[in-house]
């Protein structure tokens, strides 16, 4: 006869938690003179405690259970690799060198956070070197450990404007993203009021007439974008600049920096302030995960005391020629000041700022043309392509453009909705719908084109919009 | 032949490491330039596309085309890969360190299939503009999360928006901003009041967000101080952000009272979770009666700290606050997931998308793999490890544990270093130069530093009897150094990667330098 076994009962012991294990506990209870773990809880007014325990799923204490939950989860996702994606709009499919996730998951830097420049001396080093190279894309002096992403990147570049001239009004034209409108006007409020200037409805072109008009000696900074949000480059960049600073304002420039191998640094225009989102750079797009903003500015020091972030600058050590790092003027920032500070500081995005430093070493001056040159030629190739569709316009705007473009669809008698959906057929995810965002550009959607896409990509974008149209 | 077996690891009982860390003499890697030398290539043009490509570029708008290109360093993938490698190995990453040194940050293990898990192509290569249909899974995340952190705070609704803390912190403010500019008293209710030991994001983002910002100082026994938060609120009071448990370590057993003073002045009331996880399953904001709070997901849920970020920042609110919360929020109908934008009191956005989705799954996934009771064990063994620590510490002559003498602490200690400091002239930021000679960090305090000569240490769950004996070993040997060879902590470190730095060129505009080119122009001169 069989003898029915019936398995011990466990004490669950945790593996991320070492002195869950009862003995050790015990021992440690014993050696602080205490009988039971409660009693460290003593200030906890008994009112305040939780009964029982909370109402929580059930775990999955072991790994392989744990990932087979997650992965069942996260499978339902279509990813683009599966999918031909031609999204942009504030996050960019471009190709990420296997070196990047390398040094990115290198535990010492993953798990790394607030240590000194002696034991954290790679981190300081690293962050530096990424600074030191964004620099040359953007021909800066000044670049910042970088802060959340692009939009944080925007409002506080326009608060430090505001501060700097100690005026209260920001220009910017109504092409910038509806995203980075709305935190500039959640994060400016009170400092900073915003005046939305025209453009060019043929060519995107800020209006200059409008700028003409609107601008005065309230004028903190005028703000524009090159690329622009809707994909055309903005040719006025000098005029731009002149009449900020004929009044006295500051000239910020928002730029993505994968154009920078082919397309001239801001600061040749008069830009005093350049900023930006580093996610084209070797970080993975990641449901928007992967961003990351950065500022710069010339060496001066009006500028340089007036950003929040931490500044991560070479010093000496007291061994002649080795390199020490640490904080540029500490004392600009809120750890050192509280609300005397600029602004605020905290963990942000260091780990992508390195992430950018080795994508930039990787790609060196000649990969950072050559990509440039990719993405141009292949998003032209694809205008080119769609524009010969039967009542497809594209380009939507006259003036160049990098890597976005808007494909207007007004003459086909159908909604950007149904094409997208039409397209999901091809398993292909169709450009962003700009019809709520930019009414006024009619039924349009805006398409992002990069060094991934092969010219047989290309080609079957247009032959599935040519399919779903007619 | 020395005999190292006092130093090693032994018996379960740790010595003295000899530690030393990597030092490579790294070059700035525009000294490991060599013109030519490429990293990676990029695919080639097909001929159309060349074409058109010259074309594009012949055509670009007067003014617009780069002249000069970037002085970009040129290197080979394998010399790169060393110097990153490099790079790494002179930083102390929780991996490689008894991480306990770093007080407030809550230092701990981050599960190495968590970032397996959000590594994954059907994670990273996930385009936030994507149809709802194609994302499902990562919604249900949001969704699933969000309702973990609603039974673990109490809260009503979250936003999982922000990118880490401080931006967490900042837009609760913006939330209070606008919810008292809805009641039309916006004008009136202009201050904001923390306390001293409560982050300084909580007075540095008040501040950002508008407000005045009043900071209370403690009471003598190191209590947040009741009496002068009454004669702080009035009418113009438009809330309250804190930290509980403190910096300190020290529970506000006030807290509901603080709560009820500030509400009954008309203001809200932010709860800064920084320092939640010794009190995970112990107490919750409802029931102390907050109105917002947030959690960092880089500290107590693990998502690891990545050199600084990226973290998450989850804000929760009330429901009164939720139509509040950043845009969009994450909704269930009972079949499907979706966005939803149509919130006209949001504050609009607080960062690109949704938040630091990668971050959000492994958050999810920690929780997963620990339940509500192994919640409560690791808030459980942090106050352990940390009453135990202080009990190790103390012993150690000239070292204190500041204020509510004879009480037990939470998740961490503030302790002080005055009695030494006083006897020998040796301040906390020299024994700090000294502690990275054992391969350990250590961290004095935000400023100001209320508490003289402050040290703060936090041992969260992940780190072993053994491990927090060895900190405390090191501790006391330094403390003997001080009063018999102060000259071995005068000058460290020692065994660092580098030697001391002369901080003054990094105040000073005519030197500083944040990039290799600003040294080459301001500094490079100098030193030859």
């Amino acid at each position: 006869m069989k003898k029915s076994v019936k398995l011990k009962e466990k004490t669950i012991v945790y593996p991320y938690i070492p002195n869950s294990v009862p003995s050790v506990k015990n021992q440690m209870l014993k050696e602080v003179g205490a009988t039971s773990v409660e009693e460290f809880f003593d200030d906890i007014p008994e009112k305040l405690r939780l009964k029982g325990e909370m109402d929580l799923p059930k775990p999955f204490l072991s790994e392989c259970a744990l990932k087979r939950h997650v992965e069942g989860i996260i499978s339902k996702n279509k990813d683009c690799e599966e999918y031909l994606s031609f999204l942009g709009a504030g996050c960019w499919q471009h190709y990420v060198p296997a070196v990047c996730d390398e040094i990115n998951q290198r535990s010492e830097f993953l798990t790394a956070y607030a240590g000194e420049p002696y034991d954290d001396h790679g981190r300081f080093q690293a962050l530096f070197e990424y600074a030191s190279m964004m620099g040359e894309l953007l021909d800066m002096d000044v670049v910042n450990v970088p802060t959340y992403d692009v939009l944080q990147a925007v409002a506080t570049s326009i608060r430090m404007a505001a501060r700097i001239t100690g005026r209260h009004e920001v220009l910017m034209p109504k092409t910038i993203s509806p995203d980075t409108l709305s935190k500039v006007r959640d994060y400016c409020k009170p400092q900073v009021n915003i005046r939305l200037l025209d453009y060019d409805s043929r060519s995107g072109q800020l209006d200059l007439a409008s700028l003409k008009h609107s601008i005065s000696s309230n004028t903190a900074a005028v703000y524009f974008e090159n690329p622009s949000y809707l994909g055309f480059l903005e040719t006025h960049g000098s005029e731009i600049a002149q009449l900020a600073h004929s009044r006295g304002a500051i000239c910020i420039v928002g730029v993505d920096p994968i154009s920078l191998g082919v397309l001239t640094p801001p600061i040749k225009y008069g830009a005093d302030i350049v900023c930006g989102d580093l996610q084209p750079l070797g970080i993975h797009m990641q449901f928007g995960g992967g961003h990351a903003g950065f500022i710069a500015t010339r060496d001066e020091e009006t500028y340089v005391m007036e950003f929040p972030s931490r500044l991560f600058g070479i010093t000496t050590t007291s061994v002649k020629g080795e390199y020490g790092f640490g904080d540029v003027a500490y004392e600009r920032t809120s750890f050192a000041k509280r609300e005397e500070g600029k602004e605020f500081i905290g963990t942000a995005t260091a780990l992508w700022g390195i992430t950018a430093g080795v994508y930039l070493a990787l790609m060196g001056p000649q990969g950072m043309q050559e990509i440039g040159e990719s993405i141009l030629g292949r998003a032209h190739y694809a205008m080119s392509r769609i524009s010969r569709i039967r009542g497809v316009v594209t380009p939507r705007f006259s003036t160049g453009h990098f890597k976005e473009f808007i494909v207007n669809f007004d003459d086909t008698g159908k909604t950007v909705a149904e094409i997208n959906e039409a397209l999901l057929n091809h398993r292909i995810f169709g450009g962003r719908d700009l019809t709520e965002e930019f009414p006024e550009l009619g039924n349009s959607a805006l398409y992002c084109v990069t060094e991934i896409h092969t010219q047989d990509d290309l080609d079957r974008l247009a032959d599935a919009l040519e399919e779903a149209l007619h | 032949m020395n005999n190292i077996t006092k130093e090693r690891y032994a018996n379960g009982k740790p010595r003295l490491r000899r530690f030393h860390q990597a030092k490579w003499d790294e070059p700035i890697i525009f000294e490991m330039s060599c013109e030519g030398e490429r990293g990676i290539l990029v695919p080639d043009l097909e001929p159309a596309i060349e074409r058109t490509a010259e074309d594009a570029i012949s055509t670009l708008p007067e003014g617009l085309r780069r002249n000069q290109p970037p002085r970009l360093p040129e290197i080979s993938q394998p010399q790169l890969v060393r110097h990153y490698t490099r790079l790494s190995q002179e930083t102390l990453g929780v991996d490689v360190n008894i991480d306990i040194g770093q007080g407030t940050c809550t230092m701990k293990y981050s599960p190495k299939v968590n970032e397996l898990l959000a590594r994954m192509p059907k994670m990273a290569e996930l385009h936030p503009l994507e149809p709802e249909e194609a994302v499902q899974g990562i919604l249900e995340i949001f969704y699933k999360f969000e309702q973990i952190l609603r039974e673990i705070s109490g809260m009503e609704r979250f936003s999982l928006q922000p990118g880490a803390g401080s931006q967490a912190i900042y837009a609760n403010a913006s939330i209070i901003r606008a919810y008292h500019e809805q009641r039309g008293e916006a004008e009136q209710r202009d201050e904001i009041i923390t306390t001293i030991f409560s982050h300084p994001s909580n007075a540095a983002c008040a501040k950002t967000a508008g407000f005045k910002v009043i900071t209370l100082y403690p009471d003598a026994d190191g209590y947040p101080d009741l009496v002068a938060l009454k004669a702080a609120v009035s009418e113009s009071t438009a809330g309250l952000m804190i930290t509980n448990p403190e910096d300190t370590g020290i529970f506000n057993p006030r807290i509901e009272e603080f709560i009820k003073v500030v509400h009954d002045a008309g203001g809200l009331c932010a709860y800064d979770q920084a320092n939640a996880n010794g009190i995970l399953g112990m107490t919750r904001a409802k029931e102390a009666g907050f109105d917002l709070c947030h959690f960092n997901l880089h500290k107590t849920f693990s998502t690891p700290h990545g050199c600084g970020g990226p973290g998450s920042g989850a804000i929760g609110v009330t429901k009164t606050l939720a139509p509040f919360l950043p845009t969009p929020v994450v909704e269930f109908d009972g079949h499907a997931y979706h966005l939803n934008y149509d919130c006209p009191k949001s504050i609009g956005k607080i960062r690109s998308f949704y938040g630091v989705a990668p971050a959000i799954l492994k958050a999810y996934a920690w929780v997963m793999s620990l339940g509500a009771h192994g919640l409560r064990e690791v808030a459980r063994t942090a106050v352990l490890n940390n009453n135990y620590l202080l009990k190790r510490v103390l012993e150690i002559p000239g070292v204190s544990a500041p204020y509510a003498k004879g009480k037990r602490r939470i998740e961490q200690v503030r302790y002080s270093w005055e009695e030494l400091a006083e006897r020998t002239g040796i301040h906390s930021e020299e024994i700090g130069l000294r502690v990275a000679d054992f391969g350990l960090h250590y961290w004095t305090s935000h400023h100001p530093w209320v508490v003289p000569e402050p040290s703060t240490l936090e041992p969260t769950e992940s780190f072993s009897k053994a491990d927090i004996d060895e900190y405390v070993n090191v501790l006391r040997h330094i403390a003997h150094e001080v009063a018999n060879n102060p000259d071995q902590v005068k000058t460290a470190p020692h065994n660092s990667t580098i030697h001391r730095i002369d901080p003054a060129a990094l105040d000073n505009p005519a030197e500083w330098a944040v990039t290799w080119r600003a040294y080459q122009k301001k500094i490079h001169e100098d030193s030859e």
